[in-house]
């Protein structure tokens, strides 16, 4: 890649949020701001899956917890955590709090997921491959038990009817047409954010680490540091989805921090297209239109949901974008005979 | 590309305010939606059978009366999830033009919904969850609970148990807001009455494996062991108390909610002697019985539960108040006229809706018939007691409902 061919990205962005500015005069808001969530958090793992090589098993932990916390300290606000004194026993550690605005609730989750993400982190990135997808995965598990079992999340009941007080003072994102725009910002700066990290320098390291891990080490770079670096962004972000998904939806319920979903994020990025900048988001566009519109179908939207899976991993391993780029590369190539680049735009497989 | 984002900005913001507007509307349709478990553990004794109950109800209410134009039913599955019940839900409300909700059981998706409901002035007619805080603590203008509630089950069933001697309690509670709900309104009646309760242990909801929760029950040597759970919760727990010899080893169980499809997945052989309290009967009189023919004909041969007959009652009685309105537009005022309204259908005869939204009828206490006793199929209940309408359900003031003044 020495000289990297015309980028596209930008323009296709700018394009997909003139769209989604459209957006709710065609399409619910409610089903656009569940989209948006779910692209932000399929993103977030596309990070660390596409360009670091990683693939964790774990996500909805961060994705989940976060949107407790979120709804939690938006509904309720006081803080109580049980400390174990050692003369006293198990004795509650109370910080009483009114409930908080919707902003700083999504941020206390954010920042919560964050440190989440950097304990699992520092464990997990010690292993490669499978071993940290079940790293992950068992620490996941760890986290949903946490959730099942602590008061503050009332277990299968989950935390319902999350108020949506006014945002910054000013929005009143009760109308969801509102809260809409604003679903929309969160998205945007954070899908730019993982933009910037992949084009930046450090995310010119995390490819390196992905393609050759030995190489990376052996050019001098800490490697684990990087990787970690990653992780905790990435938990990050996917919080930050998980946070906003639950002001969305007023509640926060066992479902976001379940394995499964842990297996759906996988789903769409996989769909969408490993390692592309847009997939995650067309994988969970796609992902989320078969599940509501085709609820009609019941159980059944499983069964169609694993086939699409079977054919994608079959036919278009690159996923649906990542087929596209294919296709546009070669067009490109075809146009321009006599040059040679433009076949590659991220990576193939 | 900068020009047309500005203008789509523009054309949003001046066509979202006219949405907005658009949306007080009501479409011509008086639209009821049936939500509940149409695939899981539930869907014996609410699922397609509630769903032909709202049918049925609508289609005899127009036989009587004339209707104003259309009337539609939609049903869909909400998988037990709150999360998924309350995407239906808002779905159905702001873009399907759903006017009211009937059914839902599961507690932890119901309070999801009365919240929801009341947010978007709709109505909710509740007949398939038990949770008593519908009623109480979380009660709601928009919401009428109509079958039954856990204080009317606990009160029916504790009541009896502790007279005929079962003093220790051991409670088996499902983990979510319906398990805690009948656990406290059970545990409540039995130290009322003199009875006391030596433990409980929580189960996860849907479970399959009871033995290590059935076995506590054994080692704490309470006479009754409550089974504050239902459905195919309640039926896999007393099938496995049964090979554990619970019941042998001098133990009796209390299924605390137990529907007429759990004792016939049970079969009278172990389900015999059972005690628990109903609100409706199919073999009662001979109207349940003309009704109960029906549904079978049309539902697999299966005699309907009392959450299906219960969904029939609210719908067709939803449906007068709102004919006497002339409008579905404003929930809270259905349900007001709901409420003022006596109600009057063939399944649950005369009744009221008190003030907290909880409808008033006599309840039963059942026994489960021993197999020689049975006629025929699906004849599996002897009426032990009838509970009068007066005693059945929470007096109004122990509810806490911030409704009541």
């Amino acid at each position: 890649m020495s000289t990297p061919p015309k980028s596209w990205d930008m323009p296709v962005f700018a394009a997909l949020v003139g769209l989604a500015i459209a957006g709710p005069l065609f399409v619910y808001p409610v089903f656009l701001m569940q989209v948006l969530c779910f692209a932000l958090f399929a993103c977030a793992f596309n990070l660390l899956v596409g360009y670091v090589g990683l693939l964790s098993f774990g996500h909805a932990m961060f994705f989940g917890f976060a949107a407790y916390i979120a709804g939690h300290l938006a509904k309720v606000g006081t803080v109580a955590l049980p400390v174990w004194l050692p003369t006293m026993g198990k004795a509650w550690l109370t910080i009483p709090l009114s409930p908080l605005t919707p902003e700083i609730a999504i941020l206390a989750g954010t920042l919560v997921s964050a440190l989440l993400g950097l304990i699992v982190g520092v464990i997990a990135i010690r292993r490669q491959g499978i071993y940290f997808a079940m790293v992950t995965l068992a620490l996941a598990q760890m986290v949903f038990f946490l959730c099942l079992q602590a008061p503050f999340t009332h277990g299968e009941d989950g935390i319902q009817a999350i108020p949506r007080a006014p945002m910054l003072g000013a929005f009143d994102v009760r109308n969801d047409f509102i809260f809409y725009y604003v679903v929309l910002a969160i998205f945007c700066a954070g899908f730019l954010l993982i933009y910037r990290t992949i084009h930046s320098p450090f995310g010119q390291v995390l490819k390196a680490i992905r393609e050759n891990e030995a190489r990376a080490v052996s050019l001098g770079y800490a490697v684990d540091r990087f990787k970690l670096i990653a992780f905790v962004l990435s938990a990050t972000l996917a919080g930050l989805a998980g946070a906003t998904k639950a002001l969305v939806f007023q509640l926060a319920s066992l479902t976001d921090v379940a394995w499964q979903m842990s297996g759906e994020v996988v789903l769409m990025t996989l769909v969408g297209g490993l390692g592309t900048v847009f997939g995650p988001i067309v994988g969970a566009a796609v992902i989320l239109a078969m599940q509501t519109y085709l609820a009609s179908f019941g159980e059944w939207v499983l069964v169609i949901q694993g086939t699409i899976f079977v054919v994608t991993v079959l036919l278009f391993r690159r996923g649906i974008v990542g087929e596209l780029q294919g296709l546009a590369g070669r067009l490109e190539a075809k146009l321009a005979s006599h040059s040679t680049s433009g076949a590659h735009r991220g990576p193939a497989e | 590309m900068r020009w047309s984002l500005k203008a789509w900005a523009a054309a949003a913001a001046v066509t979202a305010g006219a949405g907005i507007a658009l949306a007080d509307y009501t479409d011509g349709v008086i639209k009821i939606g049936v939500l509940n478990d149409q695939s899981g553990i539930y869907s014996d004794v609410t699922g397609p059978g509630s769903v032909w109950a709202a049918r049925k109800a609508v289609e005899d209410y127009c036989k009587a009366n004339t209707c104003d134009g259309k009337i539609e039913v939609v049903f869909a599955d909400h998988q037990n999830k709150p999360d998924v019940g309350s995407n239906i839900a808002r779905q159905w409300y702001d873009v399907d033009k759903v006017d009211a909700i009937v059914d839902v059981p599961t507690s932890s998706v119901a309070l999801a919904i009365n919240t929801l409901t009341r947010e978007k002035n709709k109505v909710f007619l509740n007949s398939g969850a038990a949770t008593s805080d519908l009623t109480g603590k979380d009660c709601s203008p928009n919401t009428v609970h109509w079958t039954y509630d856990t204080w009317a089950l606990a009160n029916g069933t504790g009541n009896a148990i502790v007279q005929t001697g079962g003093k220790s309690w051991f409670f088996i509670t499902a983990d979510y807001a319906f398990g805690y709900a009948l656990e406290r309104d059970t545990a409540a009646v039995v130290e009322k009455a003199g009875g006391k309760v030596v433990g409980s242990v929580r189960h996860p909801f849907p479970g399959q494996d009871f033995s290590s929760f059935l076995l506590q029950a054994q080692q704490s040597k309470a006479q009754i062991i409550g089974l504050a759970n239902a459905g195919g919760d309640t039926i896999n727990s007393i099938k496995q108390a049964a090979e554990f010899g619970i019941v042998q080893g001098g133990q009796n169980l209390a299924g605390l909610l137990v529907f007429i499809t759990d004792v016939h997945a049970l079969g009278l052989q172990t389900a015999q002697g059972l005690i628990f309290t109903e609100s409706w009967y199919w073999d009662l009189n001979d109207v349940n019985r003309a009704f109960a023919k029906e549904f079978a004909a049309a539902n697999k041969g299966h005699m309907p539960t009392m959450v299906q007959a219960g969904v029939y009652s609210a719908v067709f009685h939803y449906l007068k108040a709102v004919h006497a309105l002339k409008s579905d537009a404003d929930g809270a005022a259905v349900v007001a006229k709901m409420k003022e309204m006596p109600t009057d259908d063939r399944l649950f005869g005369k009744g009221t809706i008190r003030q907290d939204g909880r409808k008033l009828h006599p309840m039963y206490l059942f026994e489960v018939k021993k197999p020689s006793e049975s006629k025929g199929p699906w004849d599996y209940y002897k009426l032990r007691a009838t509970i009068p309408t007066e005693e059945a359900f929470r007096p109004l003031a122990e509810g806490g409902c911030p409704l009541v003044k």
